[in-house]
């Protein structure tokens, strides 16, 4: 049942010892496309010189056993995605030649999306598609390439258009991209026609020496099994019914337009590696921070207002000058049913040791920027804790007696400073000069890191100087 | 010492390129989009490459591509994307080709939500896709094991070749946390399989198919030697106030931090009580379950799942003592305090 190939080419290997049985004939049936395909491709790929850069990428389908005859490096994948596996193998090695070579089940149908896409980003490889109307491998079903009436097995009665549809034309589709540079349908007919398929073949090769881009041959073939026919019988059913429905000729074709390249190798820099990542390489922890009282210590914090406040930056500064101040550190967004009703808060944990739970549930520190806010977290504070609130936008107290509390009008005083949005800094002065957990040059420290418009940084250092003297005009009242 | 506040999904991309990865095949989700998005960022500025492609299904299939061509390559995603993922994760394993996949679990089923869940325990560490396969699976807890483990990540794929996972939820992508990062990795493993477009592999090959069922289960037999042999070699975990403990949490990823809490919650609270952190999911710590199967009195393990680890639990203490079980889904994480009143109530059954 074996097609011999006659002369071969050195592309292809002396014994095919990958496969079992005879070694000296393919898998191919009599009559059948692919063997002469691939025929015309090694040929090919011997007069370009280029078998020790060649990746051939085998398909799911009857020549998903490529790898079998082709000399050249071979990778053997998934139904319908060779197209992206040949993406992931060009993109790490341009300088390699890369052959796709797919059926009509596999590129058109599971693999659709995956050619589209791969033609669209005009990956620079080559596609040879053969379309023989029908999958060959699984024992003759409907393919997306069958024709109207054409029976399959899973077609007993013929395709018709109402239940399943037209056939896909891929040429016509890929031709309307704008990315793919050569797009071609030839048939292995007559001898003819076959001559054009070989010069397709090395069009589309050279195409992909030359570096220029996607290139698409589509290639009509004979089925015998699958259309339960003799070969000859094949040839002419193809003349007959194939061709109408699949006009041959070129569909696009701008590949002389394009200046041949180099393909080249990638090549990674390994140098500067903390610069390029944006990794800080210098000292920025300090030793030297006094503890602040045992009541203060290992904060628990939760920071909550309305969204605008800056209450996730107010958290990112505290987080960010904590850990350069030596403490372990989280900063976390809430998360879930909280994140809802316009208000924004986030935890942040301050400690000696390591953090175990970074969301806070019974927070040692709240910091309330408006008054639902105020009201949802106010319980919720440890007996001994703090509480911080704007008191320019809540005008009631806490209720709590068994906490510390400290009201602040951190939004007048930004408006002082002609700046609302820069109330979360003087909350943040207030809170150091309060606790004593870091110095202020800590923190002034930390604000490049965290604050993007450098110009903002003297008003921010300002806004913090105004929070501590606050808490130091105002001690003992808070 | 230079430390780094960083999101632990930004972490993942530093170390994945401080590893030597270069390539980023991926497809937009909630919450990993933060690590394709610092992957487009960084990528190009270290001469890498970072393509969104089609569809997860088509983004694994280009690392099955890229892991060919013998280079360090990954993807991230979060647990739709990764029922997807599962043909080329499959295909990955047969063919033996090292990638990292990071898996940052949302709420399931279906689209579920975007908040943190662990549901995907069964489809990462027990094999999502066909055939007889594992996946080195790691489980990171903070933003500096985000950067290591990605970086132990690539190194454990290139030496068992074998995809390797980085599962972690919302919770500890989100998360801010100070890293030290360290030194990129200079010297990266010869592979002597893979297909460089160069003469001396003109005949390898990349592939999964095999038609002998001799030689097939051959091959199986081989997956399941280096399996066994990473089951030696490759069992990582942590254990917290564990020394006299006749109690023993169990938990992963965010869990075990909100379980450290309670431990120290229950130990003030006078109660004997530790924490077996899992971090390697697959090789899984049974080994170490079985000898505190002999001490304590009883486990409890908590997940964000319907209870999916817990089974790896309950196989390894093999009906000797009592496994408690307690559970959040859909997003809900549980309080430290909410966990002590669940495991005094198991502890005076
Ligand atoms: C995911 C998946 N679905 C289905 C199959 C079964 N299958 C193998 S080959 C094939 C059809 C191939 O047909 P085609 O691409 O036209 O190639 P041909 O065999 O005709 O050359 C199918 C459906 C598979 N291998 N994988
Ligand atoms: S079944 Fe069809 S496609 Fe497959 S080898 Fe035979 S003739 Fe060729």
């Amino acid at each position: 049942m074996a097609e011999k190939v006659l002369t071969k080419a050195a592309s292809f290997y002396d014994v095919y010892e990958r496969k079992s049985g005879a070694q000296d004939v393919t898998h191919y049936c009599p009559g059948c496309g692919h063997g002469v395909l691939h025929k015309l491709i090694a040929e090919a790929i011997d007069d370009f010189g280029i078998r020790d850069q060649t990746i051939f990428i085998s398909p799911v389908g009857c020549s998903v056993f490529a790898y079998y005859y082709f000399r050249v490096g071979n990778i053997q994948v998934a139904h319908g995605r060779a197209p992206a596996v040949a993406t992931g193998i060009k993109r790490t090695h341009p300088e390699s030649i890369v052959i796709s070579y797919q059926g009509d089940g596999d590129l058109a149908a599971i693999g659709g999306n995956n050619i589209l896409q791969a033609a669209n980003r005009g990956e620079k490889i080559t596609v040879f598609f053969i379309n023989n109307a029908i999958y060959g491998m699984t024992g003759g079903q409907m393919a997306p390439t069958t024709l109207i009436g054409q029976r399959t097995t899973t077609t007993p009665r013929g395709r018709t258009a109402a239940n399943e549809g037209f056939p896909l034309k891929m040429c016509e589709l890929i031709s309307t991209l704008e990315s793919p540079i050569y797009v071609e349908r030839v048939a292995l007919t007559d001898p003819k026609n076959t001559s054009k398929v070989r010069r397709a073949v090395r069009k589309a090769l050279r195409n992909q020496i030359e570096n220029k881009g996607f290139s698409f041959v589509e290639v009509l073939s004979a089925c015998p099994s699958g259309w339960k026919m003799t070969s000859v019988q094949a040839k002419q059913w193809m003349v007959d019914n194939l061709l109408p429905q699949f006009p041959l000729g070129v569909f696009k074709d701008v590949s002389k337009e394009l200046e041949p390249s180099e393909r080249s190798k990638v090549v990674f820099s390994t140098e500067n590696m903390n610069e390029l990542l944006n990794i800080p390489s210098e000292e920025n922890i300090r030793t030297d921070v006094p503890k602040p009282l045992t009541k203060f210590q290992n904060p628990r914090i939760i920071l909550a207002g309305f969204g605008g406040q800056g209450i996730l930056m107010l958290g990112l500064g505290l987080a960010q000058a904590g850990m350069q101040a030596g403490y372990h550190v989280s900063w976390i967004p809430s998360y879930g049913p909280e994140m809802r009703g316009g208000t924004a808060n986030c935890h942040v944990i301050l400690s000696e040791e390591r953090i175990g739970s970074p969301t806070v549930s019974k927070p040692t520190v709240l910091v309330a920027m408006n008054l639902p806010s105020l009201e949802k977290f106010e319980s919720q504070v440890e007996p001994g804790g703090l509480i911080i609130y704007d008191s320019s936008l809540i005008n009631q107290s806490p209720k709590r007696k068994d906490v510390k509390v400290l009201g602040i009008p951190a939004t007048e005083m930004a408006d002082n400073l002609g700046n609302t949005r820069i109330a979360n800094m003087i909350v943040l002065g207030a809170y150091i000069a309060i606790t004593g957990i870091m110095p202020k040059d800590v923190v002034v420290d930390a604000l490049p890191i965290f604050i993007k418009h450098k110009k903002l940084i003297p008003l921010n250092v300002q806004a913090i100087e105004k929070g501590m003297a606050f808490v130091d005009k105002n001690n003992g009242h808070a | 010492m230079a430390k780094q506040l960083i999101k632990g999904n930004e972490a993942i991309v530093k170390g994945a390129i401080l590893a030597g990865c270069r390539f980023y095949f991926g497809y937009p989700i909630t919450p990993a989009s933060e690590i394709a998005e610092a992957a487009a960022y960084y990528m190009p500025l270290v001469g890498g490459t970072f393509l969104q492609g089609e569809s997860e299904v088509a983004s694994i299939q280009m690392l099955y591509g890229a892991a060919s061509g013998g280079v360090r390559c990954m993807t991230a995603s979060s647990s739709p994307g990764i029922s997807l993922k599962q043909e080329g994760i499959s295909y990955s394993a047969g063919s033996e080709l090292p990638l990292v996949l990071i898996d940052i679990m949302r709420g399931g089923p279906g689209l579920g939500n975007i908040a943190p869940e662990q549901g995907d325990y069964n489809q990462m560490v027990k094999g999502g896709g066909h055939g007889n396969y594992k996946l080195i699976v790691l489980a990171p807890n903070c933003a500096q094991e985000m950067c290591d483990l990605t970086m132990l990540a690539f190194e454990l794929a290139d030496k068992y070749r074998n995809p390797a996972v980085i599962l972690a939820d919302g919770f500890i992508g989100q998360m801010m946390e100070p890293v030290e990062f360290p030194a990129p990795v200079t010297e990266l493993p010869e592979k002597p399989w893979a297909i460089h477009a160069d003469k001396n592999d003109e005949t390898r090959l990349i592939c999964s198919i095999e038609l002998e069922p001799e030689v097939l289960e051959a091959h199986n037999r081989h997956l399941q030697e280096k399996y066994a042999e990473a089951e030696k070699n490759e069992v990582r975990f942590e254990e917290y106030r564990i020394d006299g403990a006749d109690f023993v949490l169990v938990g992963y990823g965010v869990v075990s931090r909100v379980l450290q809490t309670t431990v120290d919650l229950l130990r003030d609270q006078g109660h004997r009580v530790g924490l077996l952190r899992p971090i390697t999911l697959w090789p899984f710590p049974g080994k170490r379950i079985v000898e505190l199967s002999d001490s304590v009195d009883s486990f409890m393990v908590v997940e964000l799942s319907n209870g999916q680890m817990v089974d790896d639990v309950r196989l390894a203490v093999n009906g000797k003592k009592p496994v408690h079980f307690y559970n959040r889904m859909g997003g809900m994480v549980p309080s430290p305090e909410e966990i002590a009143d669940q495991a005094v109530k198991f502890l005076e059954d």
